[in-house]
């Protein structure tokens, strides 16, 4: 599709413009700012040079949030991605049961990331939630405000249960676009159920995919507000995460200009991962020869 | 290959029909010979695509039976039956090369290697695909992946029937004859059954031996293409087969004589005595209507297509309009002019259907 | 398998005589039957529907128990059902004037987004012009963002400019991540039009603003249903940039719970009520939408 040249259209694109730039620009040059200077009180600023992010690449603190982040992220896509594909092909193709289906699926979305957060601290609990207590009555030492692992199991289940939903919605949104025609031919030319979804159905959802992947990345990477209310990044660092840290940092101890290296390097590393998903899954589907 | 039998078979995709209204398939029973290209001819929503799905088992009918060479399929799934379709849109597998496009059939099979390479080679190379066998089904164009959809249809040796439904409307025209030439071939060459859904006179003409022709959901005639033209047996099957369609006139019939207008037409055979109440009519293929000077009824002549090859004359007859062909270089006289109708050819109808006369001796 | 199906197509030729073997001895086999996994597809999705219904009902729940029996016994229904819980928000201003917050910021939010997107959308969806592609990049990226790195830089710029504690403040600093979110949305619909209606307009004399309202806002219609959803959704349950840049006025109802549950103590009962009020919201909007969601989730780019 050839769309005409028009330089007209700059118009068109400023109120985003100024709005970006007044929403993100300057604060994100307020965050540079800080970044290359050190300050030992009100309003004194001088060069600090690259020292505050030698430090902060060089500091364990980082590395391991970091890690943690990576793995959460990882555990995140490999549960959430083939259990919404799962989903999605268990839906309803018509019928009452896809408006109820799609209502129940969308609700845990629309709750705010605290409340998700609230929920579950209570499910959780031993004392007074459904999980933790027939986890505990059936035997199993559950507990994750002094166990890491629980703390990370819990974790995870409350950010399956928070955001699979999304994925399947995505993927039955591809599914539901594939014409009746190619299951037909597919029936004719005795195709079983897993060449009709590996040759029909996961071709179609490639770039509900790509979204889904991307999304569910970028966010398991910046998550805070659901850990945070949860286990508060603990026990002990075990689920601090790199925004629980950076607004610790940030807010909490005030040291603006490791705060502001760290958020630049979080930044940059969201946008690595993001490209390189991004740059696989188009290769991936141009066929990858 | 097998001889496809329609036992009062009959579809309503509403459940319970009351009327016959409801019925996207009424009631009919036929028999298609093994070996036989048949084509399914109407226009839209006329129950061609239907009745293709029903025998591919695609829909289950809601009455009757098909059975494939004797077998009682209608309870079968698709998978069973042992047929292959090929859809108006190309469906293939994007992930896939060519080659294995045309080998899914036969692999899902499980016919041995070996064999699913002699035949994929023996199709592309039909198909004249053989040197992008390699290459991924994605990239290609649109009559490139309709061409490997009727491979995969062509590629199993053991269907019963092969299915098409119009398979040609995305293919480009020079394309379309060159593909309908091959299949017609390969058809001559396999010996399977054929049944093929359009709504294409030229393309169900040249294809198939016995051409169904469907109207509102009922098959008005059977028949082969040199039938449909000279005997058409529903006054819908002369208008619709034949560029410009068969002239239909109101009339009355008493015996021999026809009267148009108060005109009479002498009739090669003898008919009942025309009521009222019934809806009778002559037709009359253009291409049997001669223009003359001062000879048969009188028309005037409204105008003149010249369509290259021959001309079409669009004559006033009172308040009806009639067509006739004559070769190109005709000269049609001023005035004074008359249609004249070639009387072995005119048909009698009554209530749209054909009705056959008496013979007469010396008429 | 449908050995017998196999048999009794290729018997056809001569019925009674069965044939089957010779169909395998050719090497055809019929194929696999196609498995039908409706009864499987039911229980996965009962499953998964309870795994997801199970937290809410349990907040449901304890909303509607005292506090003494939150604690002290475990009923997986309230045994001594109460309104109190319900009674107390909806009576202290504090309470309730964090739904009126959360929801006068959301709002603005949504009609600052989609304002400021819509001509940007059918800039980027139009024409072609310098740099069109580096900007459209550029406002993704802010999408991937985390909020955690704005966190502070907004807080000093709202201060400087003295909104800090107001609602426009939240609602601007939202646009950070929605203005991306909805350019990006109502583009992909946008695309969906054909460019002819724009230039039969035009030739028809419309003026472009003429046009845009009355021509084309209409027909994407859905899409701008979309993105108010999307807008409304991530506005919604954003918390972390909300509670930064808000002290008392402007304070969002899911803030205030935070801070109730450490201050206060252990009011799970009104916590649980909170956290149910909260939930209303969405699940309305959900409601009106969901005809359009699973199309809204691809982004119009299926």
């Amino acid at each position: 599709m050839d769309r005409p040249t028009n330089q007209k259209a700059w118009f068109l694109v400023l109120p985003v413009l100024l709005l970006v730039a007044f929403s993100a620009v300057i604060p994100l040059m307020t965050v540079v700012n800080y970044s290359v200077q050190d300050t030992f009180g009100n309003n004194e600023f001088f060069w600090a040079g690259t020292a505050w992010f030698e430090e902060i690449l060089h500091s364990q603190r980082f590395h391991e949030a970091l890690a943690r982040n990576l793995i959460f992220s990882a555990i995140i896509l490999a549960i959430q991605i083939p259990l919404g594909i799962v989903v999605a092909l268990s839906m309803p193709r018509k019928g009452i049961g896809v408006s109820i289906c799609l209502v129940l699926m969308a609700l845990p979305l629309l709750i705010p990331w605290n409340v998700v957060g609230t929920i579950w601290q209570v499910f959780g609990r031993v004392d007074i939630g459904l999980l933790g207590h027939t986890l505990e009555a059936i035997g199993i030492d559950y507990n994750y405000v002094r166990d890491p692992l629980d703390a990370w199991f819990t974790i995870i289940l409350m950010d399956v249960w928070h955001w699979t939903s999304l994925v399947a919605l995505l993927c039955y949104a591809g599914l539901v676009s594939i014409p009746e025609a190619y299951y037909q031919a597919a029936r004719i030319d005795g195709a079983s159920r897993w060449a009709v979804f590996r040759y029909i159905q996961l071709p179609k959802m490639n770039r509900v995919l790509l979204i889904a992947v991307l999304l569910r990345f970028m966010d398991s990477f910046m998550i805070y507000t659901e850990p945070f209310v949860v286990t508060g990044g603990g026990p002990g660092n075990s689920t601090t995460f790199l925004s629980i840290d950076l607004v610790k940092m940030a807010v909490g101890q005030f040291d603006l200009g490791p705060a502001a290296a760290m958020s630049i390097v979080y930044f940059l590393v969201v946008l690595l991962f993001s490209w390189i998903f991004y740059t696989v899954m188009t290769n991936f589907e141009r066929g990858g020869q | 290959m097998a001889r496809i039998d329609l036992r009062n078979l009959a579809h309503a995709y509403g459940p319970n029909p009351r009327e016959p209204r409801a019925y996207a398939l009424k009631p009919l029973n036929h028999t298609w010979e093994d070996g036989g290209a048949y084509a399914l001819l109407g226009p839209s929503g006329c129950g061609k695509t239907t009745l293709l799905n029903i025998i591919s088992g695609l829909i289950t009918p809601s009455q009757g039976q098909v059975l494939f060479d004797g077998v009682d399929v209608t309870a079968m799934p698709t998978e069973a039956r042992n047929i292959a379709q090929v859809f108006q849109f190309p469906v293939i597998y994007d992930t896939m090369t060519v080659y294995d496009n045309l080998a899914f059939p036969l692999r899902n099979r499980r016919v041995p290697a070996p064999a699913v390479d002699a035949r994929v080679r023996e199709i592309a190379a039909m198909l004249e695909m053989t040197d992008v066998l390699r290459k991924r089904a994605r990239g290609l164009t649109a009559d490139a992946k309709q061409k490997i959809s009727l491979g995969r249809g062509l590629v199993r040796s053991d269907v019963a029937a092969i299915l098409f439904d119009e398979p040609l409307t995305v293919i480009d025209p020079l394309l379309k004859w060159q593909l309908r030439s091959q299949l017609k071939q390969l058809h001559k060459k396999s010996g399977y059954t054929m049944v093929y859904v359009t709504h294409d006179q030229t393309e169900a003409l040249t294809f198939a031996d016995k051409v169904v022709v469907m109207f509102d959901g009922e098959v008005v005639q059977m028949g082969t293409p040199a039938e449909l033209f000279e005997r058409p047996a529903h006054t819908f099957v002369g208008y619709f087969i034949g560029s410009p369609g068969m002239n239909v006139l109101a009339a009355e019939v008493d015996g021999t004589v026809a009267t148009v207008d108060g005109r009479e037409i002498r009739l090669p055979r003898a008919y009942g005595k025309s009521t009222p109440d019934r809806k009778v009519e002559l037709g009359i293929r253009p291409e049997f209507v001669r223009v003359a000077r001062g000879q048969g009824l009188p028309v005037t002549i409204r105008k003149v297509e010249d369509v290259g090859s021959y001309k079409i004359a669009r004559l006033a007859l009172g308040q009806r309009e009639i067509a006739a062909v004559a070769p190109e270089g005709t000269e049609f006289p001023a005035d004074d002019v008359g249609a004249v109708f070639d009387p072995a050819h005119l048909n009698v109808y009554v209530d749209g259907h054909l009705v056959d006369g008496t013979p007469v001796r010396g008429a | 398998m449908s050995t017998g199906a196999t048999k009794s197509i290729d018997t056809g030729r001569q019925p009674g005589t069965p044939t089957a073997a010779s169909a395998k001895a050719r090497g055809f086999v019929a194929p696999p039957k196609l498995r039908r996994p409706r009864h499987l597809g039911w229980l996965v999705m009962t499953l998964y529907l309870i795994f997801l219904l199970l937290p809410i009902y349990w907040l449901v729940n304890m909303s509607f128990k005292t506090n003494v029996e939150i604690t002290n016994t475990f009923s997986l229904w309230p045994n001594d059902p109460t309104l109190r819980n319900y009674r107390v928000i909806f009576t202290d201003p504090s309470w309730y004037g964090g739904y009126i917050n959360s929801i006068t910021y959301v709002v603005m939010n949504t009609v600052i987004s989609i304002a400021v997107a819509l001509p940007a959308a059918y800039a980027f969806s139009r024409y072609r012009f310098l740099g069109d592609k580096h900007l459209f990049f550029w406002l993704l990226t802010n999408r991937m963002a985390p909020p955690a790195v704005f966190a502070l830089p907004f807080f000093q710029l709202y201060s400087a400019f003295g909104l800090i504690d107001t609602h426009i403040a939240v609602a601007l600093a939202h646009c950070l991540f929605n203005v991306p979110l909805a350019v990006w949305i109502l583009e992909g619909f946008m695309s969906g039009v054909p460019r002819e209606i724009d230039e039969t307009a035009y030739i028809d004399g419309y003026s472009f603003p003429r046009f845009f309202v009355k021509i084309f806002m209409p027909l994407i219609a859905s899409g701008i249903g979309v993105t108010a959803f999307f807008c409304f959704m991530f506005s919604w349950v954003e918390l972390l940039l909300a509670r930064t840049l808000t002290t008392t006025a402007a304070k969002p109802i899911a803030a205030i719970m935070t801070r109730t549950v450490s201050a206060s103590g252990l009011d799970w009962g009104v916590l649980a009520a909170a956290g149910v009020l909260t939930i209303i919201p969405g699940a309305l909007v959900i409601w009106f939408v969901r005809n359009y969601i699973a199309k809204g989730f691809a982004l119009g780019r299926v």
